[in-house]
């Protein structure tokens, strides 16, 4: 739904913005490109956060183990993090040329990730095999 | 050629040449001259490409902390009971996290709602709610004082604690840590911001007292950049550091 709304505000928004802060011209073109969107939009985000957060704490409450817990942990975390970024933080409206200079640089942290696991898997095998031999 | 290089307001270029939309706007601004960020106001765009900045400082702190829990012979400290608290006689897990967590969300829903009013130009409540922001920011930071105090006491160090791998108090004082200056700081530039705002610097281009440039509402939305970035990042750190 924020989504629809969301492409649908961009196209808009070219001409939507300029005419509707017409009235703000007095002040400059400071706000030419202001972010304005219904509070109710902000109001239904605020609640999803609340009601993801709540339940990945439950997820902790009731002892959920393994990847059940994992995947659970993982899901309720991107899901927050998309609402904050993108409504409000405002990504989904801005043009392309800002989000993908913002959000593509951060995935190189992922290949980062994927090696520092594999070097950590190589140091937790060489220190049992150290702890279990008393020797290199 | 329609982008007057020495026209330093991005709306004039604009409307000189009608900003193409969706992949064509792309390819077309990130190869045009001297700027690629047409219609973005400067400070949002510089705040932006700083919270990138700032998105890497933190992974390289969560990394750091993978790095070393997954490396570990010693089990690690079950997060669940070190941040359990007593609630009359029964022991709660995480509570307090899962408090600082909605405190912080409120905070952020706050904010979003100063930079909405900002906008509508509503000096009075854009005030209001910006100063409602700093006071929950303040209350979390308070939190994490109250955890800080409360872990020390029961001898975490940086170099060991009661519980099992000693890595544990390394990784969790320097992500909450880092993250909580973070916090204070934008505390601080709340109460900057909302003092500006109630004295009507927006309104009237009044020149900061620092950068000299000329003030408007835009300046709102640029720290609600810099403080929803703090709650994004706590939500990593809730999700690796306290559920995991």
């Amino acid at each position: 739904m924020a989504q629809a709304e969301a492409t649908a505000q961009g196209h808009a928004s070219a001409q939507g913005h300029a005419s509707a802060q017409g009235h703000a011209s007095a002040q400059g073109h400071a706000s030419a490109q202001g972010q304005q969107h219904p509070i109710k939009v902000y109001l239904v985000v605020w609640g999803w956060l609340f009601v993801l957060s709540t339940m990945s704490y439950m997820v902790d409450y009731f002892h959920l183990e393994g990847y059940l817990r994992w995947s659970l942990i993982l899901t309720f975390m991107l899901l927050k993090a998309g609402l904050i970024v993108a409504v409000f933080m405002h990504m989904a409206w801005e043009r392309l040329t800002l989000v993908y200079a913002i959000l593509v640089p951060p995935l190189a942290v992922l290949v980062f990730v994927t090696i520092m696991a594999v070097e950590s898997d190589y140091t937790v095998f060489t220190r049992h095999l150290f702890l279990s031999t008393g020797q290199m | 050629m329609q982008e007057h290089a020495s026209t330093p307001q991005p709306p004039a270029a604009a409307a000189a040449a009608p900003l193409l939309p969706g992949w064509r706007g792309f390819s077309a601004e990130w190869s045009s001259d001297q700027r690629a960020f047409k219609k973005t106001p400067w400070h949002k765009a510089m705040m932006w490409i700083f919270l990138l900045s700032d998105t890497f400082i933190f992974s390289c702190f969560l990394l750091s902390y993978m790095t070393v829990r997954m490396s570990s012979v010693e089990p690690w400290p079950n997060a669940s009971e070190v941040f359990a608290l007593e609630i009359g006689g029964t022991s709660v897990p995480l509570i307090l996290i899962a408090i600082m967590t909605f405190v912080l969300i409120s905070s952020s829903g706050t904010m979003a709602m100063a930079v909405n009013c900002g906008y509508r130009r509503d000096r009075k409540k854009t005030a209001i709610l910006l100063l409602a922001t700093a006071a929950l920011g303040a209350t979390f930071v308070g939190m994490q004082a109250f955890e800080w105090t409360k872990l020390i006491h029961e001898g975490v160090r940086p170099w060991g604690n009661p519980w099992g791998a000693p890595q544990f108090g390394s990784t969790f004082f320097m992500i909450t840590g880092f993250h909580g200056t973070h916090v204070t700081i934008g505390v601080i530039f709340l109460i900057i911001v909302a003092r500006k705002v109630w004295r009507g610097d927006y309104d009237h281009e009044r020149r900061g007292f620092f950068t000299s440039r000329k003030g408007n509402y835009e300046h709102v939305e640029a720290m609600g950049l810099y403080w929803h970035f703090v709650d994004l990042v706590w939500v990593f750190i809730f999700a690796f550091f306290y559920l995991w």
